[in-house]
């Protein structure tokens, strides 16, 4: 990128970014009830709600730096990241993962080895132990992958990265509870999604349809010539590109899987030869890794895709049919649309989505620019605050409220809370991804399990300090809320229901479960 | 062409001078259902299975690896009448219910929407609106049942989705609450707390939901600490659904009359076995929670409970390359309850059609013959004695197809 370019860019931004929040704060300020004049309180306080927004949830460390840095050159950062900088204690525990250490294709082989070496014993009791160490093991990788993704969400100052990391996984998801994926979905995170999450639709989409987990989880591994599977074909027109409604027919489905015909994952066993690949198609056959175009089990058969002929042969078919739907407007919209869900309402308005789409589609598909037009926007300021929060949102962003920059030791009570208000990491059953709105979050058995995890963090938040289970916890057990800088500037925008509530706690740990209770605090 | 010979009309009995048997008053102990969704569009060609003549051939035929066997066959279908058997792992626990006139089978139904999509699809059903106007997400058609039965007011129908979210079909005006079964977790947030945090909601929009969710939850305590109650007494512990049927039957037998649950794991593209199998697990494990959530209800409350099962399309008749089965369009849904009328008890209902080549849709999936918003129509008019207004506003504009289910 030009230096120079995207400085001038970021000098006309920042003009406009602080016009419209500069207004925002004017409007706002006008409907905030103050008790003692104070110029700088609405300022900190918007600060603190946008904050919100653009990071898992605002803490008193990214207020300050925000404060330091201001926030256009805040937001460049975030646009544009550089190399993630953790604090060390939190590195550490990430180098240690077996999943950093080994990579995806020699740990699936070691895997795979394992299992078929349990399957291979003859005596029914070691066999059962076998087995049963293999699903620990995948397990255990599983939690990996949660865990690392959860200390970068605490703790990454690159916070929008990781924002649109969970962002993408959703959009692109795949469910570790189908076959290997348990092995797989830590490196899908780390190499289809986390690079591109930022970067070019179409480098994403096309990382995603190269990635073992993404083939494995919509079957397109078993799609072959005279065999077709339309498993994944459906979903990449319907859920990852255009959406459904947009206009592709039931042909186009079938049309996409016979592009798709032996598109898959290499064999995992150490011993299997190559495919046999007939002489003529040799050329045609690619292996990446785990990725493997098989051209035996590819449909050479002419094509129409969306109306258009499909004029690539062999793999290069799946590139073009890529380009075409990456590229097509009702892409642009759907996309747009997603991400103004995600980021400002559960219906964006139709003004907005529409001047996404058009820099998605200008930009040939730049997520950050995209990204960029959405924070702009006046749209964006005027929704700051009324965002519901999903789980994830909710116990990161308490999380992150509690402790700050305080590195967690041991982040697994949090993928429990995180579990236990329906949304796991990775574990959506189906390829739609979690819903990312209020009807689909505000329940009234989602609401009495939100109180309670606003009670574990609240009372007993110090059991992410813990690298022992049994040991006894720190003293004190609750988290300092009440001190917090972040706390302090936004307590004067609560409702006075809430400030009720508060002034009846009986103890530090009632008044922060109440905090963390408060509707404030489901908002974003 | 012959295909009004192929048409059979069974049990379509019209409901002529208030011949319909109502259950009682949808009021404290009276009618009570429940709906389960199967999520993922299970195959229902190997649910109910064709079993003679040419439709059987055909059935073996387009499904090489996967077919049910025919009854007396090693895991074979069980004969349900001189056409249909039922897949063998529901031996032990639908097929006796059947056999005792308290559940029904309507094939091909569902509805029709062609998108294929489960999601699309799911959505639609659940919401319950006619397909050519614009949706109103907020609106689904279980909720606005609980709305025209008891005017809005929870005091005369209590809605519950056995779920972790709210799904769409209770989505709406009408109160309605949530709670998944599955694992229940200790309390923490005591009596006091619960009331300082009911009032920090009271002027908001989310003091409904918030007030709900501490009543049910008392309510899923009980009902739990009864089962443990129970287990201390020798009874046998549930696993996996049955565990949350039987939660679902002690509930909805005590406080709730309209129920929702969801069981997912039926989009069997791959491997999805015949006789025996992923598939027929799935099966087993979704007969016995119905069993036993029969079972559970007694037989009072059980005569007064429907429960159907619905999915949101069906599975292609051909079996596809990987011994699966992809997305299709119609479907089978079931129908059980302790009053379910004569005429439709141990029956397998609706319009119905000869299995061929050319009676399947687009050449490859049933053919929706018994539209999902008219069954369910036809169902609530004798369930409940709803008025022509009052279907109209559960399903706006249906002409209700009556098959005296009840």
């Amino acid at each position: 990128m030009n230096a120079a370019r995207s400085w001038s860019a970021w000098h006309r931004s920042s003009a406009k970014l602080a016009t419209s929040l500069l207004a925002a704060m004017l409007i706002g300020a006008c409907g905030i009830p103050r008790s003692a004049p104070n110029v700088s309180a609405p300022d900190e306080a918007m600060q603190m709600r946008w904050l919100d927004r653009v990071s898992w949830g605002a803490s008193a460390t990214d207020a300050q730096q925000l404060a330091h840095q201001g926030m256009p050159a805040w937001l460049a950062r975030q646009l544009h990241p550089g190399p993630e900088v953790l604090p060390p204690a939190v590195q550490a525990q990430i180098d240690a993962m077996t999943i950093t250490r080994t990579p995806v294709e020699p740990l699936a082989r070691s895997l795979d080895a394992q299992r078929r070496a349990a399957d291979a014993l003859p005596d029914e009791d070691p066999k059962k132990a076998a087995r049963q160490a293999y699903q620990q093991e995948m397990q255990r990788l599983e939690r990996e992958a949660q865990q690392r993704f959860v200390l970068r969400a605490l703790y990454s100052p690159n916070q929008l990265q990781s924002q649109m990391t969970w962002f993408w996984a959703n959009h692109f998801n795949v469910n570790a509870r189908k076959d290997n994926l348990r092995a797989l979905v830590g490196d899908y995170e780390e190499n289809a999604i986390r690079p591109h999450a930022l970067g070019r639709f179409r480098d994403l989409l096309g990382a995603t349809l190269r990635h073992p987990a993404m083939l494995r989880y919509l079957d397109n591994a078993q799609n072959a010539a005279n065999r077709i599977n339309e498993n994944y074909a459906r979903e990449l027109m319907e859920l990852h590109t255009l959406g459904v409604g947009s206009g592709y027919s039931q042909a186009d489905v079938q049309e996409l899987a016979r592009v798709l015909t032996g598109v898959g994952v290499a064999s995992l066993a150490a011993d299997a030869p190559s495919p046999n690949v007939k002489p003529a198609l040799r050329g045609d056959y690619v292996r990446d890794g785990l990725f493997e175009f098989n051209p035996n089990r590819h449909d050479y058969g002419p094509k129409t895709l969306l109306g258009q002929p499909i004029t690539q042969r062999g793999l290069a078919e799946v590139d073009e049919a890529l380009d075409r739907l990456a590229r097509a407007p009702a892409t642009a919209r759907f996309v747009s649309t997603r991400l103004a869900v995600y980021f400002v309402a559960d219906v964006p308005p139709p003004a907005l989505v529409d001047r996404m789409s058009a820099v998605f589609l200008r930009s040939d598909g730049d997520i950050a620019a995209v990204l960029r037009a959405m924070f702009e926007s006046p749209e964006f300021t005027a929704s700051l605050g009324s965002k519901f929060r999903d789980p994830v949102h909710y116990v990161i962003g308490n999380v992150r409220l509690a402790y700050d920059d305080r590195p967690a030791l041991n982040v697994n009570p949090l993928i429990g809370w995180i579990n236990r208000l329906g949304q796991p990491l990775y574990g959506h059953e189906t390829p739609d991804g979690y819903a990312l709105t209020q009807a689909a979050w505000a329940s009234s058995g989602q609401m009495a399990g939100r109180f309670e995890i606003a009670r574990a963090i609240g009372a007993s938040g110090a059991v992410l300090f813990r690298t022992d289970d049994k040991a006894p916890l720190e003293k004190p057990a609750f988290p300092p809320l009440a001190q917090s800088a972040a706390v302090r500037t936004s307590l004067p925008a609560f409702s006075a229901d809430t400030r009720d509530a508060l002034a009846q706690a009986k103890s530090p740990q009632d008044w922060n479960t109440f905090l963390l209770a408060s509707p404030e605090r489901m908002r974003r | 062409m012959q295909r009004r010979n192929l048409l059979k009309m069974l049990a379509a009995v019209p409901l002529a001078g208030g011949a319909g048997r109502l259950l009682a008053a949808p009021s404290a102990g009276g009618a009570k259902l429940l709906v389960v969704f199967l999520r993922g569009a299970y195959d229902c060609a190997n649910l109910l299975v064709p079993i003679s003549g040419s439709a059987a051939e055909f059935y073996a035929a387009s499904r090489p690896t996967i077919a049910v066997p025919r009854p007396g066959q090693p895991n074979g279908a069980l004969a349900l009448d001189a056409d249909w058997g039922l897949h063998p792992a529901l031996a032990s626990s639908v097929m006796p219910l059947f056999q005792k006139q308290q559940a029904a089978f309507i094939p091909f139904a569902g509805t029709d929407d062609l998108s294929r999509s489960h999601f699309e699809t799911q959505d639609s059903i659940e919401l319950g609106q006619a397909l050519d106007r614009t949706r109103d997400y907020r609106s689904g058609f279980l909720n606005r049942l609980a709305g025209v039965l008891g005017g809005g007011s929870l005091a005369a129908v209590s809605p519950i989705a056995f779920t972790d979210q709210l799904p769409i079909a209770l989505r709406g005006d009408a109160k309605a609450s949530n709670m998944a079964l599955g694992a229940v977790a200790r309390n923490g947030i005591d009596a006091r707390q619960s009331s300082v945090i009911e009032a920090m909601y009271r002027n908001t929009a989310l003091a409904q939901p918030v007030a709900e969710g501490f009543s049910v939850r008392d309510e899923v305590q009980r009902a739990v600490k009864a089962e443990m109650d129970a287990a201390g007494r020798n009874a046998m512990t549930a696993k996996g659904f049955e565990l949350v049927a039987r939660r679902m039957a002690r509930l909805m037998k005590e406080r709730f009359d309209l129920g929702f649950v969801d069981v997912g794991g039926w989009d069997t593209h791959v491997g999805q076995g015949a006789g025996t199998g992923y598939l027929a697990n799935r099966f087993e494990e979704l007969g016995r929670g119905v069993a036993a959530f029969a079972q559970e209800m007694g037989d009072e409350a059980w005569r007064d409970t429907v429960v159907v099962v619905i999915s949101e399309f069906g599975r292609t008749f051909r079996e596809n390359g990987n011994k699966g089965t992809d997305h299709g369009h119609g479907t089978v849904y079931w129908v059980l309850g302790g009053g379910l009328a004569a005429q439709a008890g141990g029956r397998v209902l609706g319009e119905q059609v000869v299995l061929s080549q050319p009676a399947l849709f687009q050449n490859r999936d049933y053919p929706v013959l018994n539209e999902y918003r008219a069954v369910f129509g036809g169902l609530f008019e004798r369930m409940y004695g709803l008025s022509p207004a009052q279907l109209n506003t559960v399903f706006g504009g249906v002409a209700p197809r009556d098959l005296g289910l009840v």
